[in-house]
């Protein structure tokens, strides 16, 4: 029997492992999608800023977001967090051992260092889908300082609330794998940040219209969706917090299909919806769409059917593309669209949970819903409002003329391209 | 001596070069260019938003020949490069007041 115990806890602690590494990877992917759709001479700053605060938001989390969002105790509102994770320990095998095989479940199953390796990579995901909304403008430091109180507490915040089994939870408010705690969450802040930052220049003009300010490298942006989409299956895979038995692993499976199902639904109805609209294929719509799908079924990746679960993902890649016009309408200047496919989409993934799961209701979707952005936008917005009195967020004009490259990072993304280097080559 | 610069297709360059070459050209400077004549521009989407498209890729092609390879080069560039499309391009001929070859100092028609 011990064997066994043995076993199943190192599987499933590799499991939570596997799946941390598959999700760190979409750094990559976001790293990527984002470096792609932004113009050349704002490259290298956006790369930055995707490296910065995926380190920042795992050295945050360690000192304080991880025990906020997972506090030995609390009130269901407040967690009773103190700073212990960053000084190490683990479950010891004679404990581990010495528990009721019948209820190994319910106990210590796998190492809590995985947890928090598992956990830390989505603090990370959340704080990155906010850079790519702000691009191009926004001052890299002012983002550096608002990621530091994003990973370390609004974030942990709403995600004690639910997954840390605050009150959120206490209402069965259902979210597997963070359409609400991590997509809606991210995007949220990244439009509080948008408010207050303003619209790139030349974007929108005083007479209603909207300029096209298009990406400078398609291929890596395609890149990066396809790395995001690969995260994607660590991302909900992984959220099913066990694999280490017959159910479980059939659980797993059914959420890998699920997942993979939603992003080709996702990618085909954006490309429809794109093509009937524009005329064309916009591949950056095909894009968005892919990711929307993903999107909307991390709320709910297991209980649906393979075809529902595609549906789910086609409606997201629909919704994503209005969204994308609507907030130019709205002239909220969103670069790769994060708003819209965390956002918006991030709320028909909540909303559709009811829909395949019985156990959920409309009432607490919009509950969770309804907290998590208001708290992610309130404190994020007086984030965002201290950081612009103390330092500004925005550069100035002649630097984003410039662009940000030259001015905060001192270097191009496409020095051969772009000639500052000289014709030395 | 006289440069002859002609903005071409960018696709046309590989004819171009073969066409000088059989006609004894024996120097050429490429360039990548944008630009447009008479037609006015169109416009695209991207992600909903119109952009109006009215410079096109083009390549310059300049070579510096005698005052009596002139008329062969026009001839020979214009029957390569043309495509009896919109936006086949131009030919322009400069006065050139001297050329100078780097390596050895030659000058004058020597050094084309």
């Amino acid at each position: 029997m011990e064997d066994i115990l043995n076993l199943r806890y190192a599987l499933d602690t590799f499991y939570f492992l596997v799946s941390g590494a598959l999700v760190m990877w979409m750094a990559a992917g976001f790293a990527m999608l984002e470096s792609g759709l932004v113009r050349a001479k704002n490259t290298a700053e956006i790369l930055t800023k995707n490296v910065a605060l995926f380190a920042i938001a795992c050295i945050m989390y360690m000192v304080m977001g991880y025990n906020i969002m997972y506090p030995a105790d609390g009130n269901g509102f407040i967690p009773a967090f103190d700073f212990a994770f960053m000084f190490g320990g683990d479950n010891a095998a004679a404990d581990v051992l010495a528990q009721d095989p019948a209820a190994w479940y319910d106990g210590s199953y796998y190492s809590g260092m995985s947890d928090f390796f598992f956990q830390v990579v989505f603090v990370a995901t959340a704080m990155s889908i906010v850079s790519g909304a702000v691009a191009e403008r926004m001052k890299l430091w002012a983002f550096l300082l608002f990621a530091v109180v994003m990973t370390g507490f609004i974030y942990p915040m709403q995600g004690y609330w639910k997954w840390g089994g605050g009150f959120l939870d206490a209402a069965n408010f259902q979210d597997f794998a963070g359409s609400g705690v991590v997509h809606l969450c991210g995007a949220t802040a990244a439009l509080a940040g948008v408010l207050l930052l303003g619209a790139r220049k030349g974007k929108y003009t005083a007479d209603g219209r909207i300029n096209a300010i298009p990406g400078a490298n398609l291929p890596m942006a395609t890149l990066g969706t396809f790395i995001l989409w690969l995260g994607w299956f660590g991302f909900n895979g992984g959220s099913e917090l066990v694999l280490s038995n017959v159910d479980e692993a059939n659980a797993v499976a059914a959420v890998f299909v699920n997942t993979n199902m939603a992003a080709a639904g996702g990618v085909v109805a954006a490309l429809i919806t794109a093509r009937i609209l524009f005329g064309k294929a916009d591949l950056t719509m095909a894009l968005n769409g892919a990711l929307a799908g993903l999107v909307a079924i991390t709320a709910e990746p297991l209980a649906p059917t393979p075809l529902w679960a595609t549906i789910v993902g086609a409606i997201g890649g629909v919704i994503v593309v209005f969204s994308i016009i609507g907030l130019d309408k709205l002239k909220l200047d969103d670069p790769v669209g994060a708003i819209s496919v965390h956002g918006v989409v991030g709320m028909w993934g909540l909303l559709a949970v009811p829909m395949s799961n019985g156990d959920a209701t409309f009432g607490a979707q919009i509950y969770g819903l309804v907290v998590i952005l208001a708290w992610t936008f309130v404190a994020s917005f007086i984030t965002w409002l201290v950081i612009k009195a103390v330092m500004g967020i925005r550069v100035s004009e002649e630097e984003e003329y410039e662009g940000c490259d030259v001015s905060e990072c001192g270097l191009e993304a496409y020095p051969e391209f772009t000639g500052a280097k000289g014709s030395g080559r | 001596m006289k440069l002859v610069a002609a903005i071409i297709k960018p696709f046309k360059l590989d004819d171009v070069r073969e066409a000088l070459s059989e006609i004894g050209v024996t120097g050429i400077t490429v360039t990548e260019v944008k630009g447009f004549g008479r037609q006015k521009g169109h416009t695209e989407l991207y992600r909903g938003a119109e952009y109006v498209v009215d410079f096109l890729p083009k390549i310059k092609v300049e070579v510096a020949v005698d005052d009596g390879q002139v008329d062969a080069v026009i001839e020979s560039i214009s029957g390569a490069a043309k495509t009896g499309k919109i936006g086949d391009g131009k030919i322009f001929v400069y006065e050139l007041a001297q050329a100078v070859r780097i390596r050895t100092g030659e000058s004058g028609s020597e050094a084309l």
